[in-house]
C-alpha cells in the first residue's frame, strides 16, 4: 500500500457475468472470517443490519406476549390473575420494550443492510461504530431484562414520571436499573445516528445527488439527526435521576429545590422526537416499496422528501401537548397545541401522495401491497386521533384515558410495525434469496389487520367513556367490561397474525421460491445486485442518473444511470466518498477491516453500567479502564486506513 | 341527553345511602361526552366537532383508497415477468387540493380550540367557594379553605359544591403526581409536589359526579376514585355548617370501647374533630356516615363493607397505606360502632 494507492484515480470497468478476477479478489478482501471469530468482529453492514432486525422481532415477540398477559387481566373488572405489582411492572416493560428495543431498533435494522445497498456504496461510513452500535443495543436489552427477569423491571411506566420514580417513592433497584439501561442504550442510538448522518453525506453512490436518494434514507437521516439532538435530554433526565437516587442530589425533588415537571420536559423533548424517528423510517420504505406495487415512481417525491424533514423539525416544537394538564401557562398552551395541530400538514403530504400514486398506477396485490396500502388507513386513524388530542381543552378530557392508548397503538403499530411486517414482505427475497410464501401472507395480513382493528379501535370508544391508562383492573358498571373483552380477543387474534407472519419466515427461508435479484421488477439499486448480496455488494461502484436506475429503459431519465458500470475499487477494502449535494466523487476511502474492538468495548462499556447498578465501584472502574484500553486500540492509526506516514522519497 | 342521566343521579344527600362508586347508578359514570356544567359543555362540543372532522376524514381517506385500489388493478403476475410501468404523470395538483383542504380544516380546528380555550380558563364570575384539593397516594385530601381559620376543615374523596356556581380549586401535590378529574365537570388538572394549580368547575345541577386519578401514581392508582356532590345552595350550607361542628360523642359503651382503641390505634393516622385522634397521613374521618363511599370510591359505604375495609385493607387495595389494626373482632366491632356514630 502506498500513497499513490489511495490517491490514484480509479479506473473505469462493466461487470461482466463471471468476472472472475475482480469478484474473487473483492470476495477475499471484503468477507468476514467464517465461525466465531467472524461473528464477533465482523463490520458488514448487512450481517449487522440482521442481527438489528432478528433481536428486534425477539424483543417484539417478549413485549407482545407481556401484552397477552395483561390483556387477560383486563379481560373482565376486578381480575385477580396478575397484582398490581405485577402489573405494574408488565406494563412499564411492555412499553419499554415496544418503543426503545424494537420500534427503534427494527428500523436501524433495515436501514443498516439496506442503505449502502440502495445508496450504491459498499459499506455504512464507520462501519466498526456501526458494529459497536449494535452490539451496545443488543447488551442493553439484555441488561434491562435481566432486571426484569429477577423482578426490578421497570414499575412507572415507560415515562417514568418523579417523584413516583424516586428512592422515596420506589425504594427497590427497579428504577436504577431502567436508568441505567436507557443510558446505555443511548449510547447506542447515538453512535448509530451519528454513522446514518455521515453515510448519507457522504456515501452516496456517484451521480446520486440529493434529490435522487431514496425517500427511506430521508427518513432514517432525519431520524438519526433528530436522535442526535433528543437523546442527550433523555440521556441526561436518568443520569440525574439516577444521582438522585443514589448520591442524594435533589433535581426532581420539589420539597429541596427541585423541580417534578423537569422531569417532563426533558424526557418529552426527548420523547416527542423519538416517536416521529421511530415512523418517518418505517413511511419512507412505504415510499419507496408502495410505488414498486403500483408500477410508476411516487407522486410528489421532492414535496414528500422535504415534508419528512418538516415533521421532524416541527417535531421538536411539540412535546409540551404531553404535558397539557400540568397547570402550564394559557400562552405556552396555546402554541404548543397549535403547532401540534398544524403539524398535521406535512403528514397530509404523504398520505395524499401515497394515495395518488395508487390512484395513477397498476396496483399489484401482494402481501407486501396489501400492508402498505392499509397502513396508509392507520396511518389516518392514529393521525386524527393525535390532531385531536392537540387540542388542549379536548386533550384535558382525553389524555391519560384509552383513548390515547388507541391512538399510540395505531401510530406506533400502525406506522411502524406494519410498514415494518410489508417491509418484510419486499426485502426478505434481497436478505435470503427466498420469497416469503404468498398464500400465508394474505392469512397474515388479514388476520393482522382484522386483529389489529378489533382489537385497538374499542380503546378509542373506551377512553370516550373514561376509562384511565394504567389502571391494574377496574370496577364493573362503568362500561367498559364487553369493550374490553372485545379488546382482549383482538389482540390474541393479532397475536396469532403475527404468529403467522414469523412461521412464514421460518417456513420461506428453508423452501421459499428462490428469488432471483429483483423478484419484483423494482427500481432501486439494491435490486441490481444478487439476492443475497455478496459481501461486498457491487463489483463495480455504480453510477446514478435518475430516481429509478432499473426502471430507465422503460421510462427513461435525464442522464443515464450504470448499475453494472463504474468505478473499480479492488486494493483492499475501499469505497468512494462523494460530495454531499450533487454525489460528484471525490475521495476514495479506506474502509476498516473487521475488528474485536467494537464488540470488547460494549463488554467493558456494560461493566461500568453493571457496577454502577450493584454500586461495586471497582467493577465499573474497571470499565472504565477496560473501555480506554479497547479505545485506544480501536484508534490505534493502522497502515491499512493510510493512518500511518510512510517513508517517501524525499521525506 | 344529559337530562335523563342527571335525574338518575340526582339523589338528595340526606337520602339513605345505598351506593358509592363500585356500582354507580348510570351506564358510563366516567364518559365526557356529556357535560354536566359551564366549563365542560363548550369542550363537549369541541369534542364532538374534532371527532366529526376525524370520522369525515377517516371515510374520505379510505373511500379513496379503496377507489385508487379497484380503479384499474394491475395483473398479478410478478414476481416473474417484467409489468408495464406508468410514466410519471402530474397528479400533484390532487395532492396539493388535499393538502389545501387539509390545512384550512386544520386551521379552523386551531382556531375553534383558542375560542373554547379562551372560554374555559377563567370563571365569568368570581369562585363561591375555593376548596383545596391534595392528592395522596391513593386518596383525596380535601380542605375548604376560608379567611377564618375556625371556618376551614379537612373531608377527603368526596366534594360537596353548590350547583349552578363557579368553585376554584386549588390543587396540591401530597407525594407523587395525581390528576384530578371530575369529566362531567371538567377536564384534567396535575396535583404536583411543589407547585399549587389553579382549576376551576362548575355543576349546573344538583347530582353526584364521579371522578378518578388520572395520573399513574402507583399500586393503586386503579383504585382512587372521588366523587363531587353538587347540592342546591340552601343543602349545601347546611352540610356545610354541619361538616364544621365537632361530631357528637358517642352514647354507648361499645362506641366508647371503639373510641379509645380508635385514638389509640387509628388516631395516628387519621383524625376525628373534637378526639384526640389528630393524624394527618390518611383521611379526616370526622363525620364519615356522610359520605357515600369507603377507600377514594373502591366500597360503597355500608356496615358490611366498613367492617369488610376495616378488617382487611390490603386485600381489598393492596399496597395502601392503611394496614389492619391489630385488634381482636371485639375490638373491631367496638370500632365499627364508635365509626357508626360518625354522622
Amino acid at each position: 500500500m502506498t500513497i499513490a494507492d489511495y490517491e490514484r484515480v480509479p479506473t473505469v470497468a462493466v461487470e461482466e457475468e463471471g468476472q472472475g478476477a475482480l469478484s474473487e479478489n473483492l470476495k477475499r478482501v471484503w468477507e468476514s472470517r467464517p465461525g466465531i471469530a467472524g461473528f464477533l468482529s465482523t463490520v458488514d453492514h448487512k450481517e449487522i443490519g440482521l442481527r438489528y432486525i432478528v433481536t428486534a422481532f425477539a424483543f417484539l415477540i417478549a413485549g407482545g406476549v407481556e401484552a397477552l398477559i395483561f390483556r387477560l387481566q383486563l379481560a373482565w373488572p376486578g381480575q385477580h390473575l396478575l397484582t398490581p405489582e405485577q402489573y405494574d411492572q408488565l406494563f412499564s416493560t411492555h412499553g419499554m420494550t415496544m418503543i426503545f428495543l424494537y420500534a427503534g431498533p427494527v428500523l436501524s435494522g433495515f436501514s443498516n443492510y439496506l442503505w449502502p445497498l440502495i445508496l450504491g456504496a459498499r459499506d455504512m461510513a464507520l462501519p466498526r461504530l456501526n458494529a459497536l452500535s449494535y452490539w451496545i443495543y443488543l447488551c442493553a436489552g439484555i441488561f434491562l431484562y435481566a432486571a426484569f427477569a429477577f423482578g426490578f423491571g421497570p414499575n412507572d411506566g415507560w415515562f417514568n414520571y418523579v417523584p413516583y420514580a424516586a428512592r422515596a417513592y420506589n425504594a427497590g433497584p427497579n428504577i436504577d436499573f431502567y436508568s441505567l439501561g436507557m443510558i446505555l442504550l443511548g449510547i447506542s442510538t447515538t453512535v448509530g445516528s451519528i454513522n446514518f448522518v455521515v453515510t448519507f453525506l457522504r456515501m452516496r453512490a456517484p451521480g446520486m445527488s440529493i434529490n435522487r436518494v431514496p425517500i427511506l434514507a430521508w427518513g432514517t437521516v432525519t431520524a438519526s439527526a433528530a436522535n442526535i439532538f433528543a437523546i442527550p435530554a433523555v440521556s441526561l433526565a436518568f443520569f440525574l435521576l439516577w444521582m438522585d437516587r443514589n448520591v442524594g442530589t435533589h433535581f426532581f425533588d420539589a420539597p429541596a429545590g427541585g423541580s417534578a415537571l423537569l422531569w417532563q420536559h426533558l424526557f418529552w423533548m426527548f420523547g416527542h422526537p423519538w416517536v416521529y424517528a421511530i415512523v418517518l423510517p418505517a413511511m419512507g420504505m412505504v415510499s419507496d416499496g408502495l410505488p414498486v406495487f403500483c408500477r410508476r415512481p411516487l407522486v410528489g417525491y421532492t414535496v414528500v422528501a422535504l415534508a419528512t424533514v418538516a415533521t421532524m423539525v416541527l417535531g421538536f416544537g411539540v412535546w409540551v401537548h404531553h404535558m397539557f394538564a400540568t397547570g402550564l401557562p394559557s400562552v405556552s398552551l396555546s402554541f404548543f397545541s397549535a403547532a401540534s395541530i398544524i403539524i398535521a400538514v406535512p403528514s397530509a403530504v404523504g398520505v395524499f401522495a401515497w394515495l395518488a400514486t395508487i390512484w395513477t398506477g397498476r396496483p399489484v396485490f401482494t402481501t407486501a401491497f396489501m400492508f402498505f396500502a392499509s397502513f396508509i388507513v392507520l396511518f389516518t386513524v392514529g393521525g386524527v386521533s393525535g390532531f385531536m388530542t392537540g387540542s388542549v381543552p379536548v386533550d384535558w378530557q382525553l389524555t391519560d384515558t384509552y383513548f390515547v392508548v388507541a391512538h399510540l397503538h395505531y401510530v406506533l403499530i400502525g406506522i411502524n410495525v406494519f410498514p415494518v411486517v410489508g417491509a418484510t414482505y419486499f426485502w426478505f427475497p434481497k436478505f435470503t434469496g427466498r420469497l416469503l410464501d404468498e398464500r400465508l401472507g394474505r392469512w397474515n395480513f388479514w388476520t393482522m389487520f382484522v386483529g389489529f382493528n378489533l382489537g385497538f379501535f374499542p380503546m378509542h370508544i373506551s377512553g370516550l367513556l373514561g376509562m384511565p391508562r394504567r389502571v391494574y383492573t377496574y370496577a364493573d358498571g362503568m362500561g367498559w367490561d364487553w369493550l374490553n373483552l372485545i379488546t382482549t380477543a383482538g389482540s390474541f387474534l393479532f397475536a396469532i397474525g403475527v404468529l403467522l407472519f414469523i412461521v412464514n419466515i421460518f417456513k420461506s427461508y428453508r423452501t421459499g421460491t428462490p428469488a432471483g435479484a429483483n423478484p419484483w421488477d423494482a427500481p432501486t439499486l439494491e435490486w441490481s445486485v444478487p439476492s443475497p448480496p455478496p459481501p461486498y455488494n457491487f463489483v463495480v461502484i455504480p453510477t446514478v442518473g435518475s430516481r429509478h436506475p432499473l426502471w430507465e429503459d422503460r421510462l427513461g431519465a435525464e442522464e443515464p444511470s450504470y448499475p453494472h458500470a463504474g468505478l473499480v475499487l479492488n486494493k483492499g477494502r475501499e469505497a468512494i466518498g462523494t460530495s454531499v449535494l450533487d454525489g460528484e466523487p471525490e475521495i476514495i476511502l479506506k474502509m476498516p477491516r473487521d475488528s474485536y474492538a467494537p464488540f470488547i468495548l460494549s463488554l467493558t462499556t456494560t461493566l461500568i453500567f453493571i457496577g454502577l447498578a450493584f454500586q461495586f465501584w471497582w467493577l465499573a472502574a474497571l470499565g472504565i479502564l477496560g473501555s480506554g484500553t479497547d479505545i485506544v486500540g480501536w484508534l490505534w492509526p493502522e497502515r491499512s486506513l493510510g493512518e500511518t506516514a510512510e517513508p517517501t522519497a524525499n521525506g | 341527553m344529559c337530562n335523563n342521566r342527571l335525574t338518575k343521579t340526582l339523589l338528595p344527600y340526606a337520602l339513605p345511602i345505598w351506593f358509592a362508586l363500585a356500582r354507580p347508578a348510570v351506564a358510563t359514570p366516567l364518559d365526557y361526552l356529556h357535560a354536566a356544567g359551564r366549563k365542560a359543555a363548550p369542550v363537549v362540543a369541541l369534542t364532538w366537532g374534532v371527532i366529526t372532522i376525524s370520522i369525515v376524514v377517516i371515510v374520505i381517506i379510505s373511500v379513496l383508497l379503496a377507489g385508487a385500489i379497484w380503479r384499474r388493478p394491475g395483473s398479478a403476475a410478478i414476481p416473474g415477468s417484467r409489468l408495464a410501468l406508468e410514466p410519471p404523470v402530474e397528479a400533484l395538483n390532487w395532492l396539493w387540493l388535499g393538502v389545501g383542504i387539509s390545512t384550512l380544516v386544520l386551521l379552523f380546528s386551531v382556531v375553534w380550540t383558542m375560542i373554547v380555550l379562551a372560554k374555559v380558563t377563567s370563571p365569568i364570575t368570581k369562585p363561591a367557594l375555593t376548596i383545596e384539593v391534595t392528592g395522596r397516594q391513593w386518596w383525596w385530601q380535601v380542605r375548604y379553605l376560608n379567611s377564618d381559620p375556625d371556618q376551614i376543615f379537612s373531608t377527603a374523596n368526596e366534594i360537596h359544591i353548590p350547583a349552578g356556581q363557579p368553585i376554584l380549586f386549588k390543587l396540591v401535590g401530597g407525594d407523587v403526581i395525581h390528576s384530578f378529574w371530575v369529566p362531567a365537570l371538567s377536564g384534567k388538572t396535575d396535583t404536583i409536589p411543589g407547585l399549587t394549580n389553579e382549576m376551576w368547575l362548575e355543576a349546573d345541577k344538583p347530582g353526584l359526579y364521579y371522578g378518578q386519578c388520572t395520573e399513574y401514581c402507583g399500586l393503586q392508582h386503579a383504585k382512587m376514585g372521588l366523587l363531587v356532590v353538587a347540592d342546591t345552595p340552601r343543602n349545601f350550607s347546611a352540610w356545610w355548617n354541619h361538616q364544621l361542628r365537632s361530631p357528637q360523642l358517642p352514647t354507648k359503651g361499645d362506641q366508647w370501647a371503639g373510641l379509645a382503641n380508635f385514638n389509640m390505634y387509628c388516631g395516628s393516622c387519621h383524625a376525628v374533630r373534637g378526639t384526640s385522634a389528630a393524624g394527618m397521613l390518611g383521611p379526616d374521618l370526622s363525620h364519615l356516615m356522610q359520605r357515600h363511599s369507603l377507600a377514594a370510591g373502591v366500597l360503597p359505604n355500608n356496615p358490611a363493607d366498613l367492617e369488610r375495609w376495616i378488617s382487611d385493607p390490603q386485600g381489598i387495595k393492596p399496597g395502601s397505606l392503611m394496614q389492619k389494626p391489630e385488634l381482636s373482632a371485639r375490638e373491631l366491632a367496638d370500632v365499627q360502632a364508635y365509626l357508626k356514630t360518625l354522622d
